[in-house]
């Protein structure tokens, strides 16, 4: 039986192996954890938002990059740019950077990345095309951008999101290989190659010919390991045994456990231990009876009591929201609207819920201990979060409880994810949280244009759940959208009005600011950013090393 | 006997046809749109989102009515293909099962083969000895009732956190790429043996039980007194005992491949190890039409595989199986 088994092993391990010896030095590779899910299938550059986390940052690189700390676009590709008119962008590009391949990098390639999405409209970013009108070449490091209706927000966001293809590739691909290719082996401009997968790991592998290190400094690791981990436990004592070095997971017991291991490091050193990354919105339905009354809505955000979810949920690692749901964030902050803020905004006073209800006409007529709608039926609210999402699960019953304590007859559900989302996107839900894309970003014109997504259609793939259908509030996130980022105080008038119509009628209550999880081991890297030396956002997740990622493996110490 | 074996083979077919049809009804039925999933991966402006959903729709053929998928499922299975996964797009459900299989089966097959082989000789000892059998059973019942979950945490925790002398997690180093070196190899079987372990153990404590009780039921039967009154040595009233004990544990065995999968998936996020039982877990969760099916489609050969197998041993085993069909009987 022993022969047996022996054979067994010998064949299962023959069809995993591949014929390649390497083994990595521990003191030149990163370990790195909490953006990789699934096996990694995809490093498509065009599908950005479903490739293995790295594709765009360290494979593929944007125009610029952003710093959310110091609120700066970093020219990254670019040298630099300027709005030459109100409706042309001139970008200088750097010489000198080169293809993985060899080929150089010129401004070719940027238009071709652009018009690709012309000629197949099926590209996420296609939609570019309603306002930007075209793109000159003069020179090989020229790139003039041509708008018919600017929209400064938007360009300023798409600029430091569009990973650059290269044309000399990419013009040779099939239509459904563009849109659908695995594109293994990938070609880029970035700090890193692509070396190898397995179906728990992707390697990247230095790029010691990049551009940036003249420029920026060389990344310290020589390679990254990405590792999928499949459980917050592994994670946790992957860490505390340092066999990961950088975690982007939420980790329960991260404050309890740094008490006795000195080594794991997180951004702040006391609560809230993490910097504040998205904000965790309650959406409601307004096309549910009696959710459809502002009066209610607004009842609802003064009976909710986000400090107690912060301090019992996440054990102190996440902070309550302002009421307007603006991150903490230089660039979202210059435009915070005070003054609506403090007119409308609301925070816990189960006191004033109270009134509120009452003055609206809900009262506990039939004295069941839950109040009735004006109308005098009966009503329940259920509020969703996908099961399994435990730091949901657990907030949303709290914030059952506490609706329940101002008379609203409100339950806590967990359905799977895809029913939670179908139900989400198709309007079926009463109340539910989610955070999708309220991330940090340049400007919280993002954050507006998803809660408040105007394309009300069937199936909401992306924001406004609630389908809050407001023409004036529609209006006037497109004005903020075409106002000149550097108008400060005419963004922020318009950031008021918008404020003034969200508190006012509350389809969606902010509610907390999920943390940019992060921790890291001092084992073996040292220097990680933090509070006393916030020289990068520490984020590793998919789609954002552009944002703090790679300048943090730049400023990483042995 | 050819009588026997076209009877079967008409009934395998017969049943994989039935069970592909539920397998790719069932996850249809399911509430939800596996491209609104999807496409809720998407952290990118609103007007994107709906350009791609209405790609993905196209591209997975999911706008067609439903008897037209399913003839092209038909189509595409025959000719080899079992489409492309959604959630791990855009990789081939086929290029997912290969790459995922191998650390499945190498965790999967030797952890029931052997939890079987040594449960039943250990249920078989402890059935002919009272004392042996007082201390036993009570264990095997505990740890047939661990959850996988537990254990698992439990063994990771002792010899890899606490004692340090197994990983956690991952199939091999993640400092090493697969070769054919016996740094590799004692590397694989390193991380190898903790979740064969707790899978072995669970499994064991059900073949124990089971065979002791099958084993003291068959020394109770009338034949066993007969040959007992008889005057029959033990030692050959023992060895026909176990015979007949061990028919429906062969049974179970077969049963087992089926049901296992969910003590793999267990097993497989405790210890952060590649294979199939994650990603079938992530296929369902993600409504992933295709690479459900693909997993099912296996595991449906897998269990019919092992069935026909049991048949095979059956006639065997039980020559009263073997004579049925013959018409001696």
């Amino acid at each position: 039986m022993k022969k047996v088994l022996f054979v067994m092993l010998v064949v299962t391990l023959m069809s995993t192996v591949l014929f390649a010896s390497v083994v990595y030095e521990r003191k030149e590779t990163l370990y790195a954890g909490g953006g990789l899910w699934a096996p990694p299938s995809n490093w498509n550059p065009i599908t950005p938002w479903n490739a293995v986390t790295g594709t765009v940052g360290l494979i593929y690189e944007t125009l610029y990059g952003y710093d959310p700390l110091k609120d700066e676009l970093i020219p990254w590709l670019a040298e630099s740019g300027r709005w030459t008119s109100k409706n042309t962008f001139e970008i200088k590009l750097r010489r000198g950077v080169t293809w993985h391949d060899g080929t150089p990098f010129t401004s070719k390639d940027v238009k071709f990345t652009y018009e690709l999405s012309k000629q197949i409209p099926e590209i996420s970013y296609s939609p570019i095309w309603t306002w930007l009108a075209k793109i000159d070449t003069p020179d090989d490091y020229t790139v003039i951008f041509t708008f018919s209706s600017p929209r400064y927000h938007e360009w300023n966001y798409n600029i430091y999101q569009t990973p650059i293809i290269p044309q000399h590739i990419w013009s040779k691909k099939s239509k459904e290989d563009i849109l659908s290719g695995a594109n293994e082996k990938a070609i880029g401009t970035g700090a890193y190659l692509f070396e190898t997968y397995s179906d728990d790991r992707m390697v990247y592998l230095r790029n010691d010919n990049w551009w940036g290190n003249k420029v920026f400094g060389q990344p310290k690791p020589k390679r990254i390991v990405y590792l999928r981990v499949l459980s917050n436990n592994v994670a946790l004592g992957m860490i505390m045994k340092g066999e990961l070095d950088i975690s982007n997971f939420f980790l329960p017991g991260v404050p309890t456990l740094k008490k006795t291991y000195s080594d794991i490091h997180t951004w702040f050193e006391k609560e809230p231990y993490m910097l504040s990354d998205n904000v965790a919105y309650l959406f409601i339905n307004t096309t549910k009876k009696p959710l459809n009354d502002p009066n209610l809505r607004r009842a609802i955000a003064f009976a909710i009591d986000p400090s107690v979810i912060a301090r019992t949920v996440f054990e102190g690692q996440v902070v309550p929201s302002n009421p307007v749901g603006f991150l903490p964030i230089k660039g979202w902050m210059k435009y915070y609207p005070e003054n609506a803020a403090k007119q409308f905004g609301f925070k816990y006073d189960p006191k004033t819920a109270r009134d509120l209800l009452d003055k609206a006409g809900y009262k506990d007529v039939n004295k069941d201990g839950y109040r009735e709608a004006p109308d005098g039926s009966k009503f329940k609210v259920e509020i969703i979060v996908p099961f399994g999402w435990t730091d949901w699960m657990e907030s949303i019953k709290l914030i059952a409880s506490q609706l329940r304590q101002v008379g609203i007859n409100a339950e806590a559900k967990f359905p799977d994810y895809s029913k939670y989302w179908e139900d989400l996107t198709t309007g079926k839900f009463d109340m539910a949280i989610n955070n999708f894309n309220s991330q940090m970003t340049v400007s919280p014109w993002t954050m507006y244009n998803w809660v408040f997504n105007s394309n009300i259609s069937s199936e909401m793939y992306n924001g406004n759940f609630g389908r809050y259908v407001n023409q004036k509030l529609f209006e006037l996130i497109t004005q903020l959208n075409s106002t000149p980022m550097d108008d400060i105080s005419g963004c922020k008038r318009i950031v008021e009005q918008i404020a003034e119509i969200h508190l006012k009628e509350m389809p969606a209550i902010p509610l907390w600011y999920n943390g940019m999880w992060f921790q890291a081991s001092t084992q073996v890297w040292k220097g990680w950013p933090s509070e006393k030396m916030p020289y990068a956002y520490p984020v590793t997740w998919g789609g954002r090393w552009q944002t703090g990622g790679v300048l943090m493996l730049i400023g990483l110490k042995q | 006997m050819k009588k026997y074996l076209r009877m079967k083979i008409l009934v395998y077919v017969l049943t994989f046809i039935f069970a592909v049809t539920i397998d790719w009804l069932i996850p249809r039925l399911m509430p939800g749109n596996p491209i609104l999933v999807l496409v809720s991966r998407f952290s990118g402006l609103p007007e994107s989102a709906r350009v791609i959903y209405s790609y993905l729709t196209k591209a997975f053929g999911l706008d067609e009515p439903m008897w037209k998928q399913y003839l092209n499922f038909w189509i595409a299975f025959l000719k080899g293909d079992l489409g492309i996964s959604i959630y791990l797009y855009p990789k081939p459900v086929l290029d997912v099962l290969k790459s995922a299989l191998p650390f499945s089966l190498g965790l999967l097959l030797p952890s029931i083969i052997a939890s079987w082989i040594v449960g039943n000789n250990l249920g078989a000892i402890a059935a002919r000895r009272k004392r042996l059998d007082s201390i036993m059973l009570p264990t095997m019942y505990f740890i047939t009732g661990a959850p996988y979950l537990w254990l698992g945490i439990l063994l990771a925790y002792y010899f890899g956190v606490v004692l340090r002398i197994f990983p956690i997690a991952g199939a091999y180093s993640f400092a090493l790429r697969p070769h054919w070196s016996w740094l590799f190899i004692s590397d694989y079987l390193k991380h190898w043996i903790l979740p064969f372990l707790s899978l072995f153990i669970v499994q064991l404590g059900g073949w124990a039980i089971g065979m002791r009780n099958m084993v003291i039921y068959e020394l109770e039967s009338n034949y066993s007194r007969y040959l007992e009154t008889l005057g029959v040595k033990q030692k050959l009233i023992r060895k026909y005992a176990f015979r007949n004990a061990i028919l429906p544990q062969v049974t179970g065995l077969a049963l087992q491949l089926g049901t296992i999968i969910a003590g793999q998936v267990t097993t497989e996020v405790v210890f952060s190890y590649p294979g199939i039982g994650y990603v079938l877990t992530q296929a369902i969760l993600n409504q992933d039409y295709f690479l459900i099916q693909g997993c099912f489609i296996f595991i449906i050969i897998g269990v019919l595989v092992a069935n026909f197998t049991v048949d095979l041993v059956y006639m065997l085993l039980d020559p009263r199986v073997r004579y049925s069909y013959g018409g001696e009987i």
